[in-house]
């Protein structure tokens, strides 16, 4: 038998001047990585359980625990860094895919942060939004190509169904069974304080949250979980997602023990059973059966929504789009290879999918090249971090930002990556009732919407410096962007120029 | 008036109240200071049992038994809250077998001790609300 022993990756150091043996790290720790030796009066820690999820750190009411992460270290190696060791150990031992949590974490480039966003001096005003109206609210849907009028010469009302929201920012899919009940209710009770949306995944929803229904979007996926009519009444718009920024071309699969009780009902599967979403929708094999799938939702609800169509930003993004643009959709929702899960296999969300920022940009450029633009409005998601990157989102292109990370973090979870786990400390991605109590939604809602005025406050801030005083002044208006070490061809893809052109 | 409500729905049995209560008394401005090597004894109390929990300390009735029963009146109904005069206290527990909560325990010093809404501490207003991690321990007014 070979030995696979591996020091754990971190540390959890103790102070025992400030430890005083309250025991909150031991009642909390989900892993069990705490412990009271009773006969010797103290604390102990068990490094190998810790995932570095910060719970007891940030409960332990002395500040008497940190984590940090071990120098234990193998021998020096530019090639195989310690990560890719340690994989090759797992795999050894337990002969699986690799799973990881959250979005993507390698070393690629963020373009966001090689983007610099424009300022007005001297011979163009900015404008002070404390002072003047700022407008942040869009509207999302098909626009009318023209201007119809009746025989009276009256403008005839052809605008298609649309969400209006107060700021250009959705919370983006997280089922209920990925996330838990309590997370679920925080972010409908924000979308609808906010005047916005939030997404439900594809696990359908439940039914003490459809008196959230006209702030909610409701997902149709491959597995088609939850799906009824009722429920597609219930939600302002349908999503059909196609692919996931954290695994493109894959489906999803939530263990048999998260199916239970009300994931069970709502989902409309059996308790215990895998909940697996194909692939593919098996029904979808090219633009024309995308058409039918979004028409045959159109014609379920009257047309009275709209339909978005979601995918995972790959290669040919662009065309994809622009054949989704025709589909009939009223929104392309488009989701970079940094956007999370809540459990994916890790070389697929490592290893799959471009930047949100290089889809985004093509994608707008391609269906304002065609003259189709005005067909689709474009949402992004995949790592939107702040509300500098949604106004660099915008200024791009983009009509709206999905978030789904920085909403969670607003929760409470601190990036451990371990959702696959279902043992969530901060009582978001598990279904265990003690660890799901964690989250009061009384606080939870409250502190997503303290997040989302805060970034409003900010857009505005930044579009005042601009000179701009609406939302969608900005949109696509990439002579406010400017590159940062970027070489021709990202400047080119990014359609902006070098700082200092 | 104001009392401490308990909502045991979101209560983690995390136990931080008991020693924001404990620390709260001492008038000490560090809890570790305040609290290493020591054996607390707070006035209030997470009880637990099967999953439930809820903590519980002083309802601060409006016809207390424990003030009908003290023999010295060293517990008195002051503006709706029930106070501890620690110097008239004989530590005779009648209080203690009194109260239907629990919520009066004993001292080292003989005299008993229950929750005052930190009245009498240095923060002025309940700490266990205050360190209270999900909300669960409120200090509200809420209709007699």
């Amino acid at each position: 038998m070979a030995v696979d022993y591996l020091y754990p990756e971190y540390e959890i150091i103790r102070n025992y001047d400030r430890c005083i043996n309250c025991r909150v790290c031991e009642r909390q720790c989900s892993n069990e990585a705490h412990e009271y030796l009773g006969d010797m009066g103290k604390m102990v820690s068990d490094d190998a359980k810790c995932v570095n999820c910060h719970r007891c750190v940030s409960l332990c009411p002395t500040r008497a625990l940190k984590i940090v992460k071990s120098d234990h270290t193998f021998k020096a190696n530019a090639n195989w860094d310690a990560a890719k060791i340690r994989e090759i150990y797992k795999q050894a031992a337990s002969g699986g895919v690799l799973l990881s949590s959250m979005g993507n974490p390698e070393n690629f480039p963020v373009y966001f942060d090689k983007m610099v966003i424009n300022a007005s001096q001297v011979t163009n005003p900015s404008i002070d939004p404390l002072r003047e109206p700022m407008e942040t609210r869009i509207h999302l849907g098909a626009k009318p190509s023209k201007i119809e009028r009746d025989k009276n010469g009256r403008i005839r009302k052809n605008l298609p169904p649309h969400l209006k929201l107060s700021m250009p920012v959705m919370f983006s899919a997280m089922s209920f069974g990925s996330i838990s009940y309590n997370a679920h209710e925080s972010l409908a009770r924000a979308a609808a304080e906010l005047g916005i949306y939030y997404n439900t995944g594809e696990g359908g929803l439940h039914e003490d949250l459809y008196k959230y229904g006209s702030n909610t979007i409701v997902q149709v996926a491959s597995g088609r979980f939850g799906v009824h009519r009722k429920y597609l009444d219930s939600g302002a718009a349908i999503e059909i997602k196609m692919g996931q920024g954290a695994k493109p071309g894959i489906g999803g699969h939530l263990p048999g023990k998260k199916i239970v009780g009300d994931i069970s009902r709502t989902r409309m599967i059996p308790e215990g059973t895998d909940a697996i979403s194909p692939a593919p929708h098996h029904d979808i094999y090219s633009i024309e059966d995308l058409r039918q799938l979004v028409y045959s939702l159109k014609e379920a609800t009257r047309y009275t929504k709209p339909v978005i169509v979601k995918i995972a930003a790959v290669h040919n993004v662009a065309a994809i789009a622009s054949g989704i643009a025709r589909s009939g959709a009223d929104i392309i929702a488009i989701d970079g290879f940094r956007g999370g899960t809540g459990a994916a296999p890790t070389r697929i969300r490592d290893h799959v999918g471009i930047p949100i920022e290089l889809a985004l940009a093509s994608v707008d450029k391609r269906l304002r090249d065609e003259g189709i633009r005005d067909n689709v409005s474009i949402v992004v998601g995949g790592s939107i971090r702040s509300s500098a990157d949604v106004v660099k989102a915008v200024a791009l292109g983009a009509d709206c930002v999905y978030i789904g990370t920085a909403a969670l973090i607003a929760l409470g979870c601190h990036l451990c990556r371990n959702c696959h786990t279902g043992k969530c400390n901060w009582g978001i991605a598990t279904q265990r009732e003690d660890l799901v109590k964690r989250l009061n939604p009384d606080i939870g809602y409250k502190r997503v919407v303290n997040l989302m005025t805060a970034w409003q406050h900010e857009i505005k801030e930044m579009m005042g410096g601009m000179g701009i005083n609406a939302i969608e002044s900005l949109r696509g208006n990439r002579l406010m962007l400017r590159g940062v070490g970027l070489n021709e061809k990202e400047l080119e893809i990014l359609g902006i120029k070098h700082a200092g052109e | 008036m104001k009392r401490v409500y308990v909502n045991e729905k979101w209560c983690l049995a995390c136990h931080l109240c008991e020693y924001y209560c404990a620390f709260a008394s001492t008038g000490e401005k560090d809890m570790a200071r305040a609290l290493k090597n020591v054996k607390i004894r707070p006035r209030i109390r997470v009880e637990e049992l099967g999953g439930i929990s809820f903590a519980v300390s002083c309802r601060h009735c409006d016809d207390p038994l424990c003030v009908k029963g003290c023999i010295t009146g060293a517990l008195t109904r002051v503006d709706g809250v029930i106070m501890i005069d620690s110097d008239r206290c004989i530590g005779c527990y009648t209080c203690i077998l009194c109260c239907p909560f629990g919520a009066v325990s004993p001292t080292e010093h003989g005299a008993v001790q229950k929750c005052e809404l930190c009245i009498r501490t240095t923060a002025g207003t309940p700490q266990c609300v205050q360190g209270c991690p999900n909300g669960t321990i409120v200090f509200e007014e809420r209709g007699e």
